[in-house]
């Protein structure tokens, strides 16, 4: 047992740190919060010459073939800075997606056009409110072709590809497929947080193509989703703790009453609290990643638990953030806003936390089960 | 990082796990004993086959195991229901504290004795002028020849009542600032002049005492740091308080809760259905195995030679708080019946007995609020409250009339 990440692990953390800190200051995010580019597209080009979009995707497949151990101290560092890059649309959805489930040619086809950044993928989930469940899917497809709508779907407008979660009529009742974007009717979505680019994707007879087996959509979605949990709590990890800091810098060097508000009980037992989440966020998310990069049978429940943690420590990080900062964090001027409005993002991005409370018990009773057989 | 055993630790968890299956008392031997009986047995019978304290070194009657070995035989025996619990304060904040500052004779007198069980420590700091401000505690020690001469009261004393020894801080120059007026010792607990009183709890228990110091004469070898020097000796002492009281869960935990939840109902359906219910287990889970990993993180730390750090505050901040409010939620899931205690609660009268422990243990080796200043000043590095006692003579600091 070793419930650490390794020295090699920690440069390479140290490593993405500097460089995210030249390459993605607060000003970058702003300028595409403010803009009209979707991304950030210099960074793009960046992080996929240091081999990041690659982390996971084995060799054969043009990637660097490392664990998910390396995979997480980068999504930390993305959290961290609240990058504006399709990262988790193309890595943690759409590369797991085909990494776990693609034919040999559907990971010729993409995995290397991933790991070089030249594609980007995403996950065409949602259809509008509402708990997305086998029934409520209305995207259906035939042999050969796609009809629907999927909105929002994160970095939709951007994307090169898609997995579309689709109904059918056997087996669960859904199934996965990759359709090419390039003539699909796409629609740029506002959100909460400009940051990050969403689209409404129209699907008329598109082209598409069956990721797995037909039938089987619904199970291949949730475990999709487990991995991809574990690696967006890392994001929301990495977001908290910078908040945190963020905040802790504020309180010391802003002065009322005469002395730095850091000093005032009221706002030392926040930040305070702020960390113990954050820590307990972190600790669970050591448990996600062991049980994400061994593939385990206890992966589900990790993944909710990682996923729960850290969905509830950004939030209250990012808000009690605004707070400590009073009336200048509510100021548009202020970069508070940057981690309030990425902290809901990824709370919704993959379900909300209610959802991922109800999955995590679920897997309880699963896993209770397997041990009693 | 690697959540499995190394072969070497399966190696160890296995040879644990044989020992454990072949000598946890039964129930027929621990029949008709006290606690402290039951406990002593049980510790005895640990230290005799070298499995009693396994991180200390052998000389101190420990097994010299790693920090990940006590780990997995803390997992082990948790699967066993052995008696346990008056040993705390002696193995897990004297025994520390003993192994810091004693010199080598007291550490070879005293601490097989407590690895054995045959003797029980108790820990004599609070007082009804210094509970959350520790410094402030007014017991005054009087050098007179070899020995010191303690005049005074301590109070919230565990188990001062069935202690053989105990480790105390008092204060040696009033005319100092607080901090650097105080000295450290232990002491045999039936030493003339010791009066020890107990005190009644809200959950109807007496764990805790008042003890009275009447001229009770300690030998200044039993002195533990220079003159002066308590504060740091105390530090030492009450890190590993907080790492030993986070433990506890008073047995309502997720587990306990979850199967109340499958049996008891919610219109008609077992409460577990519900959303809700789900939804707040789900949080509880989540604290549980954070805090779970959080503690494997910092034996990561331990065994690389890292000192535990005020980081393990977390593990009593949250695991108190996290106790009462599930005792509170497992009375609302009986609904009607919740308050109900004895025979006819069955197993889910062990709920409101818990419920009213819980307040304790969010007081106990510092309460919630000084757990987040630690949190705060040592961890976060923001600044100290201000202090109108800072740097004056003790003798000198305002007190109010009721002090």
């Amino acid at each position: 047992m070793n419930f650490e990440f390794s020295d090699e692990q920690n440069q390479l953390r140290d490593q993405a740190q500097s460089f995210l800190s030249d390459n993605c200051p607060p000003a970058k995010v702003r300028e595409i919060l403010e803009g009209d580019e979707p991304y950030d597209k210099q960074l793009w080009q960046s992080i996929a010459e240091l081999g990041w979009l690659s982390t996971v995707i084995p060799e054969n497949h043009g990637g660097l073939g490392l664990s998910y151990y390396e995979l997480v101290v980068i999504a930390e560092e993305i959290g961290r800075v609240v990058a504006p890059v399709p990262f988790s649309s193309s890595v943690y959805l759409a590369s797991e997606a085909i990494l776990q489930f693609g034919s040999d040619a559907q990971k010729q086809k993409w995995l290397p056009r991933f790991a070089t950044g030249e594609a980007i993928g995403t996950f065409a989930f949602g259809e509008g409110a509402g708990r997305p469940s086998p029934g409520s899917i209305q995207t259906a497809a035939t042999e050969h072709d796609i009809s629907g709508t999927k909105y929002p779907v994160p970095d939709g407008d951007v994307a090169d590809v898609a997995i579309v979660v689709s109904s059918c009529d056997s087996g669960d009742g859904v199934s996965l497929y990759l359709v090419d974007l390039s003539d699909v009717q796409r629609d740029v979505i506002s959100t909460l947080d400009p940051s990050r680019s969403h689209a409404k994707l129209t699907f008329d007879r598109s082209p598409a193509e069956l990721l797995g087996s037909a039938g089987n959509g619904w199970g291949m979605t949730n475990q999709i989703l487990d991995r991809a949990a574990v690696l967006f709590a890392w994001e929301q990890v990495g977001g908290s703790q910078a908040a945190l800091e963020q905040a802790k810098a504020y309180a010391m060097e802003r002065y009322a009453f005469g002395r730095p508000i850091a000093g005032f009980q009221a706002i030392k037992h926040k930040l305070a609290n702020v960390y113990v989440k954050n820590t307990l966020a972190r600790s669970n998310c050591y448990y996600g990643t062991w049980a994400l990069d061994e593939n385990n049978a206890e992966l589900a429940l990790a993944a909710a638990t990682s996923r729960v943690s850290a969905t509830q420590a950004f939030y209250f990080a990012s808000k009690e953030n605004i707070q400590t900062h009073g009336g200048m964090g509510f100021t548009w001027e202020f970069d508070c806003q940057f981690f309030y409005r990425r902290a809901k993002l990824l709370s919704v991005n993959i379900g909300s936390e209610s959802w991922w409370q109800d999955r995590l018990i679920t897997a309880y009773e699963q896993s209770n089960q397997a041990d009693a057989a | 990082m690697d959540f499995n055993d190394t072969p070497a630790e399966a190696t160890f968890r296995q040879e644990v796990r044989e020992w454990l299956e072949a000598n946890a008392p039964t129930a027929d031997e621990l029949q008709g004993l006290d606690e402290i009986a039951r406990s002593k047995l049980w510790q005895k019978r640990k230290y005799d086959a070298g499995w009693a304290c396994i991180r200390w070194p052998t000389e101190y009657g420990g097994r010299g195991a790693t920090a990940i070995e006590n780990v997995i035989w803390g997992q082990e025996e948790g699967k066993f229901n052995v008696p346990g619990g008056v040993f705390g304060i002696g193995q897990g904040m004297a025994a520390p504290t003993l192994m810091a500052w004693a010199n080598e004779d007291q550490k070879r007198e005293h601490l097989p004795k407590l690895a054995s069980g045959e003797h029980i420590w108790c820990q004599l700091f609070s007082e009804p002028a210094g509970g959350s401000d520790l410094a402030a505690l007014r017991t005054k020690a009087e050098k007179d020849g070899d020995e010191w001469v303690i005049n005074g009261q301590k109070i919230w004393t565990s188990g001062a009542h069935y202690s053989d020894f105990g480790i105390i801080v008092v204060r040696t120059d009033p005319e100092v600032p607080k901090h650097r007026g105080l000295t450290y010792f232990f002491l045999d607990m039936k030493s003339p002049g010791i009066e020890v009183k107990p005190i009644k709890q809200i959950s109807g228990g007496a764990n805790f005492n008042e003890v009275y110091f009447t001229d009770v004469r300690i030998p200044d070898e039993q002195r533990l740091g220079a003159v002066g020097q308590g504060w740091q000796v105390s530090l030492t002492t009450l890190m590993n308080e907080r790492a030993a009281i986070g433990g506890g869960g008073g047995g309502v935990g997720f587990s306990r809760v979850y199967r109340l939840a499958q049996r008891v109902t919610i219109d008609d359906k077992p409460a577990i259905e519900d959303s809700s219910v789900r939804a707040k287990l789900a949080n509880w889970y989540c604290q549980e195995t954070g805090l779970k990993y959080t503690g494997y993180r910092s034996l990561t730390a331990l065994s690389r030679g890292e000192t535990p750090g005020p980081e393990n505050s977390i593990g009593k901040l949250v695991g108190a708080s996290k106790l009462q409010d599930m005792a509170s939620f497992a009375m609302d899931l009986c609904e009607l019946s919740g308050a109900m205690q004895g025979e006819l609660a069955e197993e889910y009268g062990m709920y409101p007995g818990a419920y009213m422990g819980a307040p304790g243990g969010r007081i106990a080796g510092g309460s919630d609020e000084i757990m987040l200043n630690i949190l705060a000043e040592r961890v976060l590095g923001m600044p100290q409250d201000i202090r109108p006692d800072k740097g004056i003579p003790f003798s000198q600091i305002p007190t109010g009339a009721n002090n």
